[in-house]
């Protein structure tokens, strides 16, 4: 499922834009979207996975138990972080293949940068899941967490209203939100054939944001609770 | 008083295995722990036994170092409770086993050995141990409560643990695995393991060598079956612990 769904969902995209009216020249609008899909999956997949999996983990007694062994709080979440990480490469290994081979996306860009940041992404969305796992008592709010956590971020970044012309406080929240420096390095990656420096400090600010959210995620891991 | 010094029950003076002082502890707006203090010799079987929700639990999760608490101290192996060097030593049974479903019997174990860094050969040992040898292979999920349970305790033993604190290890078992499980407590127990064992089944005391018997979050009494018959002149144990209750809340009404 996490493998092939994204892939699918990109060729589904594919067969939506075939027969759509694009100015002769211009490149295809399905370049545009399936750049957009290929960051958005792997940050919701793995913010899902991640959330679900570690909130099994804090309510069936198993974190409370593993804490009591002489493993470390980060190597956990770090043990966390990579094996979700490795799932989210393979799923983005898949994901860009097809895209760039079967599908013709065609990006001014290396493809091994998009990939790139299709990996950031994924930890970006399992430091987020980590995080949020702390402040859902059952799977379904865990699950309830993705419209809270993601959807505004996948609204303000820039996919549905351009960001220059949002209302002034919502690009405030705009700059605030991960996911609209990885759409707009992702975009970067798909007009410029060099890796650009807007492109590089919003890699530099997503890799941020992650790091942030795991070291947040290893402050809710107590030892002791109450 | 039935209660006997901790000194005399050590005996020899040495070291106590478990050390509580004054420990109180309070959840929520309720006093889960009220001023308890307790000592416990090494290598001995030691059962803590109250009704639900009586702070077994609470006072568990204290000497394993999982439980904030409000006061007192706890002092287990002559280090703090919770010390960072006490979690190769301290092995820990959860009430609910606390065992990964989707994964194979022999994988769980094998995790918790890598944890503790007791390698696979530790893992085998006590999976064999538990008497789950025939079900090595065996999904999690497929197998029943009980040895669900003994999964969860091959979990623990795999670090060889000097202290070992069983959480209600007997509940919702059928009385052969529980004498099996007993059996294998005592073997633990002559091998120099210190077990802390909880229950709510009065029948499972005689089997511990020392008794906590703990009500609405104080210690009623520490003392030994033997004792607990003399002193009350009950015969079962059930009502021996009842006239303890009796005996503790008569001064409160009067």
């Amino acid at each position: 499922m996490i493998l092939v769904v994204p892939s699918l969902i990109i060729t589904l995209m594919y067969f939506m834009f075939q027969d759509a009216p694009h100015p002769p020249g211009a490149p295809s609008p399905f370049n545009a979207a399936c750049l957009i899909m290929l960051g958005v999956f792997p940050l919701i997949v793995m913010f899902l996975i991640t959330s679900i999996t570690m909130q099994r983990e804090r309510v069936s007694g198993t974190l409370e138990r593993i804490l009591t062994t002489p493993l470390g709080r980060l190597d956990l979440l770090a043990a966390y972080g990579t094996a979700f990480s490795i799932a989210a490469a393979a799923q983005a290994t898949l994901a860009c293949v097809i895209s760039f081979w079967l599908l013709g996306l065609d990006t001014a860009g290396s493809p091994g940068l998009v990939f790139a940041i299709a990996i950031i992404n994924a930890v970006l969305g399992v430091g987020l899941g980590l995080l949020c796992s702390a402040f859902a008592r059952t799977e379904f709010q865990a699950v309830q967490f993705m419209p809270v956590v993601i959807a505004p971020q996948l609204l303000l970044c820039g996919i549905i209203v351009p960001r220059d012309v949002l209302p002034d406080w919502l690009q405030w929240i705009s700059n605030a939100l991960p996911a609209s420096y990885a759409l707009e390095a992702l975009k970067e990656v798909g007009a410029h054939p060099d890796l650009t420096a807007t492109a590089v400090r919003d890699i530099a600010v997503v890799i941020a944001f992650a790091v942030v959210a795991l070291c947040l995620a290893a402050a809710t891991l107590r030892r002791r609770t109450p | 008083m039935m209660t006997s010094s901790p000194d005399e029950l050590i005996g020899d003076g040495a070291r106590p295995a478990i050390a509580v002082e004054n420990l109180t502890v309070i959840r929520g707006r309720r006093t889960a722990l009220d001023d308890v203090t307790v000592h416990i010799a090494p290598g001995t079987v030691t059962g803590i036994l109250g009704p639900s929700g009586c702070g077994k639990t609470t006072l568990i999760r204290s000497i394993v170092g999982t439980q904030i608490i409000t006061s007192g101290s706890v002092t287990v192996l002559g280090r703090p409770a919770g010390s960072a060097d006490l979690r190769h030593r301290v092995g820990y049974v959860t009430q609910d086993p606390t065992i990964y479903p989707d994964l194979r019997v022999i994988d769980n174990v094998r995790y918790f050995a890598s944890l503790y860094g007791t390698g696979a050969k530790a893992a085998d040992e006590s999976v064999v141990d538990v008497g789950l040898d025939d079900h090595r292979t065996a999904l999690c999920s497929n197998l029943s409560g009980g040895q669900r349970t003994r999964v969860s305790l091959a979990c623990a033993l795999v670090s060889h643990p000097d202290l070992l604190v069983l959480d209600e290890p007997t509940v919702g078992l059928d009385p052969v695995l529980r004498v099996d499980l007993w059996q294998q407590f005592d073997r633990l127990a002559t091998r120099g393991t210190t077990l802390l064992i909880s229950s709510h089944v009065m029948d499972e005391a005689d089997h511990c060598a020392d008794l906590l018997l703990l009500r609405e979050g104080r210690l009623l009494a520490h003392t030994t079956p033997a004792a607990l018959r003399e002193d009350t002149g009950c015969q079962s144990l059930e009502e021996a612990f009842l006239s303890v209750i009796r005996h503790s809340t008569e001064p409160a009404l009067g």
